[in-house]
């Protein structure tokens, strides 16, 4: 719910779209480009923090140090050895509530991501393939539920269901948070279909599904998988704030529950700050790791984004000058030659030239 | 102005698509929900009320869907929207133009402080490149991802507390009556600094990061580099070639990301017991006051659809491509 | 004739250190008063590089990492332009050396009127010019370029390509610079759009007296509206001599590859042959004379020695320089 949208990916503007197009990915470099990914520290940063959550997410029910529903004598205990992240107003212990609730919200998550991503996968590249007729009815549909606010939506869909179990949360996550992708999709799709060996495939009698799958997708994958991303961020933070709220109580333990009962117990005015901040953290660095994965997919897509590396340089006499548009740095002024390259003395016979030493740049 | 009334042609389909949506959320209700409201009220429904409800819940047999249909817009244009069952007897139109203000003040105008300041950072951190402005993005990163809620906790915790300038909660001082007067709209201003500094905090990163992008796009542009070639000011360049293209589609952006902002926001009226749509909303779902929740919804929906119409007015104004035809 | 501008050993790169590609190397060209200097080689040769070096509008991660570049203002000193600050270089830029840019197309802003693009220069160059004066000077452009003045207030998105690069052009003259650089500005538009613009800038050039650096990779069109061709590959000039030279008796072999690759205008006809291979790669730039592995005259020492820009031993010797093993140099330019 807190997400804009930032990926330049997703500012693809009907009219302005060639502001944002990735620079064309070439399907035969594909795998080298792949490796370069993973050689940004962004990719990398996001990709095992990422990695830790999924690994708490499988093993996290199993190694919680205590039951996170039981109850003990130690009432809204601080941090301590035995409770690393404290106690709640039943004895709880918060470290395992949080272990245990890793698991839902990656559940909800990745399925809400993929649904809604195999949805804008679907809508998108159909409309923007295709044209037309199909193209105006699926984009008025996605427009519609863009600009539907959908968290409240999903707040009243959710209530009107009861009781919700995390596979239905994630479905009504999936089918409310699709909109976005499909447009930068079809945007994508558009610009794509245009390029030459679309039209050659195309001009050629090649197969619909052949050129979708084999000449679009791959183009798409950097875009499809920064929207996946997007929508897991999303979804991750509707399911805390649907539990937050209490409708999703009885789906277990989940991040948004923890608060949900720190915020009804009134745990700030008893000063139990361990109550909120963990789950609250988990839930920053969670979004921080997903963000430096879609920030790397950016970079990865526009190199322009990149960060630029060196920005102050030392010139020729000793002093230091900035990389910037509009005014190049000059590292040496002097017109001294670099390449010494020499004349030859004429060879009055004219025939063969003398081979002097030279020293290639 | 062709463009113009497509957009208006789009946002009219939109409510209209949303306001049968509305239509069809409490026929999805399972069971008998009126029964359980007649129990839950013991005696103080009177029949035209539970008729009403027999009416929004779609369980008057004798009516067709569509019939049902129709008598639902002719309640909606006299802004019928049903009777409260949380602040029963008021009807939900009376309780929500009560809280409507509040939330529009403070959603409405930090929304609009966040993406100006916001924006105005992208520019700088995407035109000097390299600075000490690059170093400002992993913290806008870290506060984009936490919940706009649970930052509104922490700062009550860190904030709050029997001296300090801040409220907890609340619009204004429980000891005032709402009026437009001296006593009154310092203490609402009082009230919605907290609030609103959090939405700020929370929402600003986002447009500093994607007008950062944009700067960064465009910056590579020719008539950048023409604009330097031509002598101008670093200023003038800056502001007048580069941040003007850059602002345009960061206004599409801010158009469609309104929805979910609202969203945000709605939560942070809760933690703080701010008086309007949000905190309403979480009372109405703690009594399962579905006209209520509905009327929130739509009354939401319209507001979103309104603010976008402005953003395309705004881009409108700002783009001559899309003012003349060509 | 009098020296304008002198390039001496410009070296431009791309990166750093080791990383770095060298995409202008060593390069020595005067420009006169009043001529048209055509630049000419495939894409790639560097000769935009060079026109945007030598104002310092390379984009990040281009760098000047070694050279000169004199102006000669019309009273005053000749002084370097790379060594000027920030300030006195913005001030430099389009009153003494305009450029129209390659792609014209993007290169007004789309959100601003044309008017306001042509008088924010005035304004940035002439504070104290009235808002008047200001106004009617652009019209006065607009006129000398042929656009009715009454597209003032039009948006760059409501003028043909054509009508755009003139305004471009009309906008590189309102200050009158000594010199416009003139970056492939017509590749964008048809033949004959091409042509009456040229010939037209062409006609300004002799009434305005403004000289012209003309970087196109179109030959041909050099051939017709430049007095003297300049010839880049990989980075370096390989042959400078006066236009009609060229087109009678270029010497290195690339110069005459160029050349067989374009019909000419006027003239005797000749066969189009071109230039077998591809213009090489900056970053792995072949030893010695990097034109060598195209070369169908190639010999013992081209693969390992870079021949240097001098005056050949040929009888209009004095009025040329070539870079090549073939013609032993006299004595070095620059």
């Amino acid at each position: 719910m807190t997400t804009i949208p930032t990926s330049s990916t997703a500012q693809v503007i009907p009219g302005q779209g060639a502001m944002a197009q990735p620079e064309s990915a070439k399907p035969a470099k594909a795998k080298r480009r792949r490796f370069l990914f993973l050689r940004n520290a962004k990719a990398v940063i996001g990709l095992v923090i990422l990695g830790l959550y999924v690994l708490f997410a499988i093993i996290g029910p199993w190694v919680t140090p205590y039951d996170p529903d039981a109850r003990s004598n130690d009432l809204i205990q601080a941090p301590s050895a035995d409770h690393w992240f404290g106690t709640t107003h039943l004895g709880q212990d918060v470290f395992s509530q949080v272990l245990d609730g890793t698991r839902s919200v990656v559940f909800v998550g990745f399925l809400a991501g993929t649904i809604a991503t195999v949805l804008s996968v679907i809508i998108g590249i159909t409309a923007g393939y295709l044209g037309g007729r199909t193209d105006d009815t699926l984009s008025a549909l996605s427009n519609v539920f863009l600009v539907i606010p959908a968290i409240p939506l999903m707040i009243i869909i959710t209530s009107i269901l009861e009781n919700a179990s995390n596979l239905l949360i994630a479905l009504v996550i999936g089918l409310t948070s699709w909109s976005w992708n499909a447009r930068v999709l079809r945007a994508q799709t558009l610009s794509l279909r245009r390029r030459d060996y679309i039209e050659a495939s195309r001009a050629t009698g090649e197969k619909t599904w052949r050129i979708v799958g084999f000449e679009l997708l791959p183009n798409l994958t950097a875009v499809i998988a920064s929207g996946f991303i997007g929508t897991v961020i999303f979804a991750v933070l509707s399911l805390i704030t649907l539990a937050f709220i209490g409708i999703v109580s009885n789906a277990g333990w989940n991040w948004g529950t923890i608060l949900f009962w720190a915020q009804g117990q009134q745990a700030l005015a008893q000063g139990a700050w361990w109550w909120f901040v963990p789950a609250g953290l988990a839930i920053a660095f969670l979004g921080t790791a997903l963000s430096l994965i879609n920030f790397a997919i950016d970079e990865f897509v526009s190199p322009r984004l990149r960060s630029m590396g060196k920005t102050k340089l030392k010139t020729a006499s000793g002093g230091t000058v900035r990389m910037r548009i509009g005014f190049t740095p000059v590292l040496d002024n002097s017109a001294a030659p670099h390449t010494h390259a020499k004349p030859i003395p004429i060879n009055t016979g004219g025939a063969t030239p003398v081979i002097r030493e030279t020293a290639g740049s | 102005m062709k463009y113009f009334l497509q957009r208006i042609a789009f946002y009219l389909f939109t409510a209209w698509a949303a306001i049968t949506l509305n239509f069809f959320i409490p026929r999805l209700v399972p069971g008998d929900p009126v029964q359980s409201l007649i129990a839950k009220f013991r005696g103080q429904l009177s029949t035209e009320a539970i008729n009403s409800l027999y009416v929004l819940f779609g369980l008057d047999d004798d009516k067709g869907l569509w019939a049902q249909y129709i008598d639902y817009w002719k309640q909606l244009f006299q802004g019928d929207l049903g009777l409260s069952f949380t602040f029963f007897p008021s009807p939900v139109s009376q309780i929500i133009s009560d809280a409507l203000p509040w939330t529009v003040l403070l959603v409405g105008i930090t929304t609009v402080i966040s993406f100006l300041i916001g924006t105005s950072l992208g520019v700088l951190a995407g035109w000097r490149r390299g600075s000490w402005t690059d170093g400002l993005l992993p913290v806008t990163t870290f506060f984009s991802s936490v919940p706009y809620f649970w930052l509104g906790i922490i700062a009550i915790y860190l904030l709050t507390g029997p001296d300090s300038f801040f409220p907890s909660s609340g619009g204004f001082d429980s000891a005032l009556i709402p009026a437009w007067d001296q006593y009154f709209i310092p203490s609402a201003l009082q009230h919605s600094l907290l609030p609103a500094l959090t939405i700020l905090i929370s929402s600003v990163s986002g447009w500093i990061l994607s007008m950062r992008n944009m700067m960064v796009t465009v910056s590579s542009e020719d008539y950048i580099t023409v604009a330097h070639a031509k002598g101008l000011s670093e200023r003038r360049v800056a502001v007048s070639y580069a941040a003007r293209n850059a602002l345009l589609p960061n206004i599409s952006g801010f158009a469609l990301s309104l929805g979910f902002i609202v969203g945000g926001t709605l939560l942070v009226e809760i933690v703080f017991s701010y008086p309007g749509l949000g905190f309403i909303l979480l009372q109405a779902l703690g009594a399962k006051d579905y006209p209520l929740m509905q009327g929130i919804f739509l009354v939401i929906t319209i507001s979103v659809l309104v603010a976008n119409l402005v953003a395309d007015l705004a881009y409108l104004l700002l783009d001559p491509r899309t003012r003349k035809d060509g | 004739m009098e020296p304008v501008l002198e390039i001496r050993n410009l070296n431009v790169d791309y990166g750093l250190g080791d990383r770095a590609v060298h995409a202008v190397r060593d390069v020595n060209l005067t420009l006169h008063r009043g001529e048209v200097l055509g630049l000419a080689g495939e894409s790639g040769s560097g000769k935009s590089t060079l026109a945007y070096g030598l104002t310092r509008l390379l984009a990040p991660p281009g760098v000047i990492s070694g050279g000169e570049v004199i102006y000669h203002p019309e009273q005053g000193d000749p002084y370097d332009v790379l060594g000027l600050s920030d300030n006195a270089l913005r001030a430099f830029r389009w009153a003494e050396t305009a450029i129209v840019f390659q792609g014209a197309m993007n290169s007004l802003n789309p959100v601003h009127k044309i008017s306001t693009q042509l008088t924010d220069v005035l304004k940035a160059h002439d504070p104290k010019m009235s808002d008047h004066s200001r106004k009617a000077r652009a019209r006065e452009m607009l006129k000398l370029v042929g656009i009715s003045p009454d597209r003032m207030d039009a948006y760059p998105h409501q003028l043909s390509g054509g009508m755009r690069q003139r305004v471009m052009i009309g906008m590189a003259l309102i200050l009158q610079p000594q010199v416009v650089i003139m970056d492939e500005p017509t590749t964008a538009l048809d033949v004959v759009m091409q042509r009456q613009i040229l010939g037209q800038l062409i006609e300004l050039r002799e009434r305005l007296g403004f000289s012209v650096v003309f970087i196109t990779h179109d030959l041909s069109l050099l051939v017709e509206f430049s007095n003297r061709i300049a010839i880049m590959y990989g980075g370096r000039i390989v042959e400078e001599a006066p236009a009609a030279t060229i087109y009678r008796d270029a010497l290195h072999p690339y110069s005459r590859g160029l050349l067989s690759s374009f019909p000419a205008l006027r003239g005797a006809r000749r066969e189009l042959t071109g230039i077998p291979g591809s213009p090489p790669d900056l970053a792995g730039m072949p030893s010695g004379c990097s034109f060598h592995p195209r070369c169908p005259k190639a010999f013992e020492p081209c693969p390992t020695h870079i021949p240097v820009l001098g005056r050949p031993g040929t009888p209009d010797g004095a009025a040329r320089s070539v870079a090549c093993w073939l013609h032993p140099t006299e004595q070095p330019v620059g």
